[in-house]
């Protein structure tokens, strides 16, 4: 970029703070883009159809959304180091299993979640050990890790199956009431997800994930602790799951071996959609909760304006598709201005 | 003794190419001698026949993977192109379409799906992976909305005979004679031409590969048409095989490829495998489902054998290769002047 | 000048320390001591075990044997974490950098300013880089990511960051190799001062020159042994190299008398929006011509463009009077042109394939049958040119990252003088290898002109250019700003037309 010396140098920091900005408009925008979509999306649903946005309509929406973002957070964590976490889903079936089973004999609630977010925790340290000491790919360990995780599920529910009426009314109450139209189960994500945010972002462990998913090599030659920083992620992440798995539990009191069966596959879109980069060291958890809310409410808003529910998972891969695709056009777009950029300083240097 | 051990282990930590394709093929045939000896109802011809017959989806899908994982890419969609292919199969079948008509279509349909996949990752740069996910919801959904719930059964019956039965009274599918010719293809193009050659080097550095003038872009996108191609036909077969075209079909075929490939011992970084070691993991999973239900060992308890064989088969060789390494390590130590306290 | 006295106590210092890498003995029973206030220079070829040696000092390798001595005291490193709390910063050849974070957070990863509770003070971490860029005397803005710095911006948020934490031991690898003349001479500024506060420095670099410039005492290895440690006040270059090498060197630069011929590369207006702009130029057969230029002003991009690993926008190139098509280095392969590019690690080796089937890269045509390949004729070639090369091997099946950069490099050669070239373009041809195979490179450049091949010569080595080319192009922020013939090249005139200080009518239209 900077190729001669002296006379230049005045020039780069405004230069490098136009970049920025741009750069950062486009980052600022990408969580941006997923919420005006979103609003407009639920807009446009509200005109056709006036019942939408009803007092239980927006409770329904926060509801579905709020499991999906719980996983979908802790999923964006791993995702920021640069790894994975495949096994979300499995980790989500299991602990609502053993919450609910917990529960049948006649456990308390508040042990119950605990217990279903130590279970998650501990899915999470196997992960991020295996990861970490190991030096396998997280894809790969995880895609192991959600079968062994399914599996153990599988023998140890067999064919049982908990019902709501097998629950202590309260922890049901707590899955379906709110303040108004507000799920106590959405505020509780909303903490969680505002506290994961503010550790990331003002806690120097928390600001070492995005080191890490940067670039690992670097980070260990800076002295940061990447195994246990790879840890912490994926206990995160795991007990953020079996947190979900609690109040899948809640919210809809049925819990069997198939739960949370494929649900990997919807928390990665959602993250992606949100705008964590695979590669690592960017985006935030915000975004990943509002890909995930988006994702669930297209499946509202599918019904609401008479569309059949078989479009959902198509609409889905799709904007998948588009997310990643505009992303990378607008990189590319970045990119190519910055270079035209640079020509125009240089060549105006030639005058 | 020790030594040369030794040295054959740094070496092969070193040459990344394990030898982990030899394991699983001994491994492979360990576990068939064990089977025809102690399992009953193992050896009889029947059985076989369904066991290469219920691999048979996995194997075709799994010889483009390979080539696709060895030069870097993945493709997660397969599962949902074979039901795709499956559904519009169905669906055209309904429509009163000759199925020697339709047979063609569902396999350009796969091309088709394959395209999309290679332009999106060649042209746009996106992550396989990341494009992949996205295109396996969508083809799923798109076989959702075309074949909704039903499911179609009523195919010419020379078909499902050729889908389900097998030759005389052999353990023969028919299907495993196709197979048998594409695995061979497979093979050749891998490992003795120049398109298997320049996959291993895009794997191994892409950005070297170009520079050696290698069509990175263009192999890739005729790898994943490949892959596309196949796995639309996986779709056909299955529907014929199981006699049922459904929206479903194959859901999560693309993790027990992927399982079986990387088992075999192909590196996901790319650059590193063999076909041989693909197509023996592909079938040791195969045989070992075959028996645990042949011993009545539930299907729930197989699912964790596969996820511990698969984090096993990633684990151990970069645990042999540590421990080579400090082996290697001490050997040295052992040499020079300074007494070996001296290193603690 | 201030010569410690030699019973003072090192600051840091290693005594008697090997170290393996399986069968490969890196270090052998190396001793080193630095002292507060020197600059001390570690010398020696590729592969003489100067980047263990830093590793070593820097926690990440662990010595086998041997013991790491701080202020006297044996210590050890558990990893960089405690070098660095124990003031060691170490400025690695390549960067490394977290591209996503800004560059003050880059500088202060895991050691950010506090507030209560232990969050992170964001606003003090911006002013504490803000304050280390004023007083390094740089205009980096604290808030830029990291993405997009130049090298030498880079490297100079490596300084920030050692600064950072006041090091007593700076580390320096080969920190100037992607600087330019005016970056090198800051850089050096920092560093005396540094040293003047009491660091002690330790400075590695290929350029001899720079290690008479900055440093008052030299240790060299050679093949993982200690040679010599002295002060370098009565050394000369040639007493230097001597001790890295081993032996007297033949002539540098074997430069021949050839006979020019047609023109071989013709360029035509190329241009490459943003990066380079109308470019022309051509190679006759016979002849090297070199490209000169300041890093980044342009030069391995027009290769790449020439290539075709790269599109052009605009212009042609024509090999042998045949036209090129744009992004297609088949194409390219197959009218003649070869190109042996800048980075051997990443762009000319794939690092984890062997000798023979890197080399077997550039010969399909060659080496197949009937569409199948033949290893027999894959083996013969990469053997015929590895021996004619003399790369140093034990088999042509070993993995050719294993090998030192000098032989690697000489497998680059072999696998594109193996297709024949008739136009060889060969960017940065020495960087960062030895002296003697450098000296071997040239000789074959040489003698591949005499043959009859237009040789195109991209190299940040002046001297080189001087010594080998024909006529000199020297680019300038993306344009040819003058074409200066053999007889008229100097330090100079090239340095004058690299910076942009030569008259603008030079410029080649």
């Amino acid at each position: 970029m900077t190729t001669t010396a002296e006379p230049v140098r005045s020039a780069p920091a405004s230069r490098a703070a136009g970049a920025r900005t741009l750069i950062d408009k486009m980052f600022k925008a990408r969580e941006l883009a997923v919420l005006a979509v979103l609003v407009v999306m639920l807009g446009t649903t509200q005109i056709y159809n006036g019942e939408f946005l009803s007092e239980q309509g927006i409770k329904d929406l926060l509801l579905n959304a709020t499991i999906l973002a719980l996983v979908a957070t802790g999923q964006a964590v791993v995702v920021i180091t640069r790894n994975v976490d495949l096994s979300v889903g499995s980790v989500l079936g299991i602990s609502a299993f053993a919450a609910g089973n917990y529960l049948n004999g006649g456990g308390s609630p508040l042990l119950a979640v605990l217990l279903a977010v130590a279970l998650g925790a501990l899915f999470g340290l196997l992960n991020g050990a295996l990861v970490s000491l190991g030096k396998v790919p997280a894809l790969v360990v995880t895609l192991g890790t959600l079968y062994i995780i399914r599996g153990i599920d599988s023998i140890w529910v067999g064919s049982r199956q908990i019902t709501a009426d097998a629950l202590p009314e309260g922890f049901v109450g707590f899955g379906h009431d709110g303040i108004w139209a507000v799920p106590y189960l959405a505020l509780l994500a909303l903490v969680v997800l505002l506290a994961v945010g503010y550790y990331l972002r003002s806690y120097r462990s928390g600001r070492d994930l995005y080191a890490l998913g940067s670039s690992p090599e670097a980070a260990r030659l800076a002295g940061v602790p990447v195994r246990g920083r790879i840890m912490t992620a994926y206990v995160l992440c795991g007990a953020l799951a079996g947190l979900a798995g609690a109040l899948y539990l809640a919210r809809f009191g049925n819990v069997d071996s198939a739960t949370g069966n494929g649900y990997e596959l919807t928390v990665v879109s959602a993250v992606v959609v949100g705008g964590v980069a695979f590669t690592g060291g960017s985006g935030s958890v915000y975004g990943a909760a509002l890909g995930a809310v988006l994702l669930t409410s297209i499946n509202s808003v599918l019904p609401a304006i008479g569309v059949s529910s078989v479009w959902v998972t198509a609409i889905n891969g799709i904007l998948l598709l588009l997310a990643i695709a505009v992303d990378r056009i607008l990189a590319l777009r970045v990119a190519a201005v910055l270079r035209k950029k640079a020509a125009q300083m240089r060549s105006a240097r030639h005058d | 003794m020790t030594d040369t051990t030794t040295k054959a282990t740094a070496r092969r930590g070193l040459g990344g190419a394990v030898r982990w394709d030899t394991a699983v093929g001994a491994l492979f045939v360990v576990l068939l001698l064990c089977s025809f000896s102690f399992v009953d109802n193992f050896g009889n011809a029947l059985n076989v026949s369904f066991l290469i017959g219920n691999t048979l989806p996995i194997a075709l899908i799994a010889l483009p993977m390979t080539l696709l994982v060895v030069s870097g890419e993945v493709d997660l969609s397969v599962g949902s192109t074979a039901g795709l292919s499956g559904a519009v199969m169905g669906a055209l079948w309904n429509e009163g379409m000759s199925i020697e008509t339709i047979i063609p279509l569902c396999l350009l349909l796969g091309v088709v799906c394959g395209l999309i996949n290679g332009l999106l990752v060649t042209r746009l740069g996106l992550p396989s992976l990341a494009v992949t996910i996205g295109t396996m919801a969508a083809y799923r959904g798109i076989a959702q909305i075309i074949l909704g719930s039903d499911s179609v059964t009523d195919f010419p019956s020379q078909y499902l005979d050729f889908g389900a039965g097998r030759i005389g009274d052999t353990f023969i599918p028919y299907a495993a004679l196709p197979f048998l010719v594409l695995l061979a293809i497979a093979v050749v193009v891998l490992h003795a031409t120049p398109v298997g050659r320049s996959l291993f080097a895009i794997g191994a550095s892409e950005e070297a590969a170009r520079f050696a003038g290698i069509r990175v872009k263009r192999l890739k996108l005729s790898m994943f048409v490949t892959t596309g191609l196949l796995s639309a036909l996986t779709g056909v077969f299955w529907a014929l095989h199981y006699a049922s075209a459904r929206y479903d079909n194959a859901t999560g075929l693309e993790l027990s490829v992927i399982a079986a490939v990387l088992l075999g011992g192909i590196d996901f970084d790319g650059g590193k495998g063999t076909l041989g070691g693909a197509i023996a993991g592909v079938f040791l999973l195969g045989t070992l489902q075959n028996v645990m239900s042949l011993l009545n060992v539930s299907a729930q308890s197989q699912i964790v054998v596969t996820g511990v064989l698969l984090v096993v088969s990633v684990l151990a060789p970069r645990v042999g290769r540590q421990i080579a390494q400090s082996r290697a390590r001490r050997k040295a130590t052992a040499v020079p002047l300074r007494p070996p306290a001296a290193t603690s | 000048m201030t010569q410690p006295e030699p019973d003072a106590t090192p600051v840091l210092a290693l005594e008697e320390v090997s170290k393996s890498f399986g069968a490969v003995r890196a270090l052998r029973g190396v001793s080193l001591r630095l002292y507060a206030g020197e600059a001390h220079a570690l010398a020696g070829e590729n592969g003489a075990g100067k980047s263990t040696l830093i590793k070593a000092l820097a926690g990440v390798h662990r010595p086998d044997t041997g013991t790491v001595l701080l202020d006297g005291s044996p210590v050890e490193f558990h990893g960089p974490a405690d070098a660095r709390d124990a003031g060691v910063a170490v400025i690695y050849q390549e960067p490394t950098l977290f591209p996503d974070l800004s560059v003050a957070e880059n500088i202060f990863v895991g050691r950010q300013p506090t507030r209560s509770f232990g969050r992170v003070d964001h606003r003090a971490v911006k002013q504490a880089a803000a304050d280390l860029f004023a007083r390094l005397g740089v205009d980096l803005d604290p808030e830029q990511p990291a993405r997009g710095l130049s090298i030498a911006d880079q490297q100079l948020v490596e300084i920030a960051k050692a600064l950072s934490f006041d090091a007593r031991v700076l580390i320096m690898d080969e920190p100037t190799a992607a600087l330019t003349g005016s970056e090198v001479s800051r850089l050096f500024g920092v560093v005396r001062t540094l040293r003047e506060q009491g660091a002690a420095v330790l400075f590695i670099s290929h350029r001899l020159e720079e290690i008479f410039e900055l440093c008052q005492r030299v240790t060299t290895l050679r093949d993982g042994t200690w040679i010599s440690s002295e002060p370098l006040a009565g050394l000369t270059e040639d007493d230097l190299v001597r001790r890295m090498v081993g032996r007297d060197l033949d002539e540098l630069y074997p430069k021949q008398e050839t006979e020019t011929g047609e023109a071989a590369l013709t360029v035509r207006r190329l241009t490459r929006e943003g990066v380079f702009t109308d470019v022309s130029f051509e190679v006759r057969r016979g002849e090297i011509v070199g490209l000169a230029g300041l890093v980044g002003a342009g030069r391995s991009e027009v290769a790449r463009a020439v290539f075709g690993v790269d599109r052009w926008d605009g212009g042609e190139v024509e090999v042998l009077g045949r036209k090129l098509k744009p992004g297609a280095p088949s194409l390219a392969m197959a009218a003649g042109l070869a190109l042996v590019p800048e980075d051997r690690r990443a762009q000319g080796l794939v690092m984890d394939m062997s000798i023979e089937r890197n080399i077997g890269l550039t010969g399909f045509a060659e080496t197949t049958r009937a569409g199948l390949m033949n290893r027999r004729a894959e083996r013969d070639r990469a053997v015929d040119w590895a021996v004619k090369l003399q790369v140093k091997y034990a088999r042509l099946a070993d993995v050719v990252g294993t090998l030192s950069g000098g032989n690697q490099q000489k497998v680059v050669l072999a696998k594109w003088l193996a297709t024949a070239p008739q136009v060889l373009i060969v960017d940065e041809p020495t960087r960062g290898i030895d002296v003697g195979t450098k000296a071997e490179v040239h000789r074959l450049l040489s003698s591949l002109a005499a043959e009859g091949v237009a040789v195109l010569m991209i190299s940040s080595d002046l001297p080189e250019i001087l010594g080998m080319a024909d006529r000199v192009l020297v680019m300038h922020e993306g344009r040819l700003a003058a074409e200066i013939p053999r007889a008229e090249a100097t330090e100079e005139t090239v340095m004058a037309a690299a910076t942009g200080r030569a008259a603008r009518g030079r410029d080649a239209a």
